[in-house]
């Protein structure tokens, strides 16, 4: 036996917890809380880095038992196919349910129109608000974090959404202590946000220290892109590009992973994940900022959309 | 950049700082932030670019900082802050959770809110109005929430002529008044870094003293307000504290592998415990050993607070979510009667007679308001007998009486398991913030005060 190997060393006291601990911990007391506390709890997982995380810190929490949540992927049927299969391959490894809702199923059956500018971010909302409703989940975990956008760090660790999902940032419970309030109405159900404190360069500290496996489009490699608006986006069959755009290759790599139609790749060559850690530590572009179109249609994007329902 | 051993190093070393920041609308609170922010080089040029933009659109000159940190579009719209925003930043030497709490009608809530979870608080006052009712009003916040550590924040030299006398007048004003709290003594040792009250002279406009040190201010030996947060201490020290482990979840595998595994899941709440260790498991009082702690994965011999750990006993008692584990010697004792300080923080009152939900650690107990003896006015610390009912923003002292008993710390020991909610059990709105336990001593004479100032230990009002 051991004791703990991460003891801070160099702030004078040996039992302070390095931050990535603290993190930790309390990521995991979030997922326990809901477990003790929810019937029917969700994970919502896209296959990027941090619903990964989420995920990672979720089978810590209950190890050795197994995970006690499904997961649900909102699919926009414009995701990359190293993601999907990523998610495949994961799904399968750890023996979990997979519920998935697809926007694509949406569009095909008439419930949802394809927006002029092809962007599928937005139209997630419903089927997401409706998988919920469909399968009675009262909790459902996501990996927003609150250093992402403004709208986003003024939501609680434990956000309460009536029967249409809707966020009343004006309605929201004090949070006090770590005394989580989950109380909720039949149809109503909670968002929480077990790495709501994580900043990005957390994220991929903590990928680094437990050897989590990613997707490999996070990482550089050479890819026919396209500019638009300033993004390079992936050329593909979800409509890209236009007539007036041009393709090349470039070596590139994704902050995030999203939407093909609004996820825009960086150049890098950052082909590991200390050459990431270092291109992110000194990139002066938050990820959003960097990668995602939906977020620059306005102002309060973000907030518009969690209103809505959006995570 | 960095290297892969730098990156290593830094992992290591790095601690999280949660601090809260108080402050009344003209103090420069927003300024104070932005600056932290921007010259701890934590705003990137997309964020700036974004404020900029929006300065402009709306005629302003200069970039306003404080729309880096007012996130929602009525925030902006009315140019106010409507709810407490959480930032993140983080220097070479520790990474920061800054709770920013707007200083606005709904203060008390507002603070209550961000101070439950701080490590400190910066209190600002502005140095042309010294030490005002809103700088009492937080300070006794800090005090009643038990932060461990109170910047004041003196901002707006370099409009008094960056003058010694003028900070040192209010710096001693204000500890006088931390003093009538009852906070000196307590963290107060030997060291200047664990005294209670670290006042700073700054101008946050100028950027004196906040990142940098002032030239303008060579009378000034202290820390940076960055600095400080640097430094000031996270952890606490162990053999102190009470030893407590609120159960959330039993792990239970019932695999071919883990037959028989039976796992306590938590999040330490407090001192340390250890293999061998004799633990009691309250409400009902058994007793058994520790047989093994596992942290996350990794078997080891000591846990401490705020680890998540899943604990394993010798016997198969009956344990389930909302039991408390804690030492056999140092067990609390356990009531159905609290006497508590709440912050009444929902805009529905509290009365007496009402029947509430009360969340403690993991437990959530039916209860009912036996009696609210007394409201607390935060500007003079003044009492109110009997008010019969608390509204939103009040601080009170409450009886309630639950319907099982819990094992409740004071908060004075313990914020996390002497802390508990009242809740509406009708639609779930989180009606108080409850501290239990004697709350702190208010002055109401000071000639008695000072006869009997060395024994004067007990926080009671």
């Amino acid at each position: 036996m051991t004791t703990v190997a991460t003891v801070s060393e160099g702030t004078g006291n040996p039992y302070a917890l390095s931050h990535l601990d603290s993190l930790e911990s309390e990521a995991v007391h979030i997922f326990r809380e809901v477990a003790g506390e929810f019937e029917r709890p969700v994970i919502l997982f896209s296959g990027g880095k941090d619903s990964i995380v989420m995920l990672h810190l979720a089978l810590k929490a209950f190890a050795p038992a197994p995970v006690p949540f499904a997961l649900l992927h909102v699919d926009t049927g414009h995701n990359f196919p190293e993601v999907l299969e990523y998610r495949d391959r994961t799904v399968a490894r750890h023996g979990l349910r997979l519920h998935v809702a697809s926007v694509q199923e949406y569009i095909d059956a008439g419930k949802l129109r394809e927006r002029r500018d092809g962007t599928r971010n937005p139209l997630q909302t419903v089927p997401l608000t409706e998988a919920i409703q469909q399968h009675r989940f009262d909790a459902v975990f996501g990996g927003g974090r609150r250093d992402e956008e403004k709208a986003r760090a003024k939501e609680r660790v434990f956000s309460l959404r009536d029967e249409f999902s809707q966020w009343d940032p004006r309605r929201q419970r004090p949070e006090l202590w770590q005394l989580y309030n989950g109380r909720h109405a039949p149809g109503e159900h909670v968002r929480v946000f077990p790495i709501s404190n994580w900043t990005e360069l957390d994220v991929w500290q903590y990928i680094d220290r437990e050897g989590i496996e990613l997707p490999e489009i996070y990482f550089a490699h050479e890819r026919e892109v396209f500019n638009r608006s300033g993004m390079w986006l992936t050329a593909g069959d979800w409509g890209g590009p236009k007539e007036d755009e041009r393709v090349e290759t470039r070596q590139v790599r994704y902050r995030t992973v999203g939407d093909m139609s609004c996820t825009g790749a960086v150049d890098s060559d950052a082909t590991t994940l200390d050459a990431v850690i270092d291109e992110i530590a000194a990139s002066r572009l938050t990820e959003r900022g960097a990668t995602r179109a939906d977020d620059k249609m306005s102002e309060a994007a973000m907030e518009d959309r969690k209103r809505e329902g959006y995570f | 950049m960095t290297t892969l051993t730098q990156h290593a190093e830094q992992l290591s070393t790095t601690t999280l700082l949660r601090f809260a920041t108080a402050g009344s609308v003209d103090d420069g609170k927003s300024t104070l932030v932005g600056r932290l922010l921007h010259d701890s080089k934590s705003v990137l040029t997309d964020q700036l670019e974004a404020v900029e933009r929006a300065s402009r659109s709306r005629g302003q000159e200069a970039p306003d900082l404080a729309l880096l940190t007012d996130g929602l579009r009525a925030e902006r719209e009315q140019g106010i802050t409507i709810d407490v925003a959480y930032r993140y930043f983080a220097t070479p030497r520790r990474r920061f959770i800054l709770a920013d709490t707007p200083g606005h009608v709904q203060y008390t809530r507002n603070m209550v809110t961000g101070a439950s979870t701080a490590e400190l608080a910066v209190v600002l006052v502005d140095a042309r109005n010294g030490v005002v009712e809103q700088t009492r009003r937080h300070a006794a916040v800090a005090a009643l929430l038990r932060v461990p550590h109170v910047v004041l924040a003196v901002n707006k030299m370099d409009l008094v002529d960056y003058a010694e006398p003028v900070f040192a007048a209010i710096a001693e004003e204000f500890t006088a008044y931390a003093a009538s709290l009852g906070v000196p003594g307590w963290g107060s040792g030997g060291d200047p870094q664990e005294n209670w009250c670290t006042a700073i002279p700054i101008s946050a406009l100028a950027g004196d003293n906040v990142v940098e040190p002032s030239a303008n201010m060579d009378w000034y030996g202290g820390p940076t307000v960055l600095e400080h947060l640097e430094t000031v201490p996270v952890s606490h020290d162990l053999t102190a504290c009470h030893a407590r482990f609120p159960v959330q979840y039993v792990i239970r595998p019932q695999t071919a592998e883990h037959p028989d595994y039976r796992g306590y899941a938590g999040q330490i709440a407090a001192g340390a415990f250890r293999v061998g260790e004799t633990v009691t498991v309250l409400p009902s009082g058994r007793t058994s050993t520790v047989t093994a702690i596992d942290a996350l994965g990794e078997s080891v011999d000591i846990a401490w607070a705020p680890q998540s750990v899943t604990i394993r006993l010798a016997d198969d008692i009956d344990i389930s979510r909302g039991d408390l584990i804690a030492p056999a010697d140092d067990a609390p004792a356990v009531t159905q009667d609290v006497e508590a300080t709440v912050c009444h923080v929902a805009d529905r009152p509290l009365t007496v007679g009402q029947r509430v939900l009360l969340k403690h650690t993991t437990r959530t107990v039916k209860a009912i308001v036996k009696d609210i003896p007394s409201r607390l006015t935060l500007d003079d610390l003044s009492q109110h007998p009997a008010p019969g009912r608390l509204v939103a923003n009040d601080i009170g002292r409450v009886v309630v009486r639950t319907a099982e008993p819990l094992a409740l710390d004071a908060y004075a020991d313990s914020r996390r398991t002497g802390s508990f909610l009242l809740i509406d059990p009708s639609d779930g709105t989180t009606l108080s913030a409850g501290m239990a336990g004697a709350s702190f001593a208010a002055v109401t004479d000071p000639a008695a005060d000072d006869a009997d100032a060395a024994d004067d230990a007990e926080w009671d009002f």
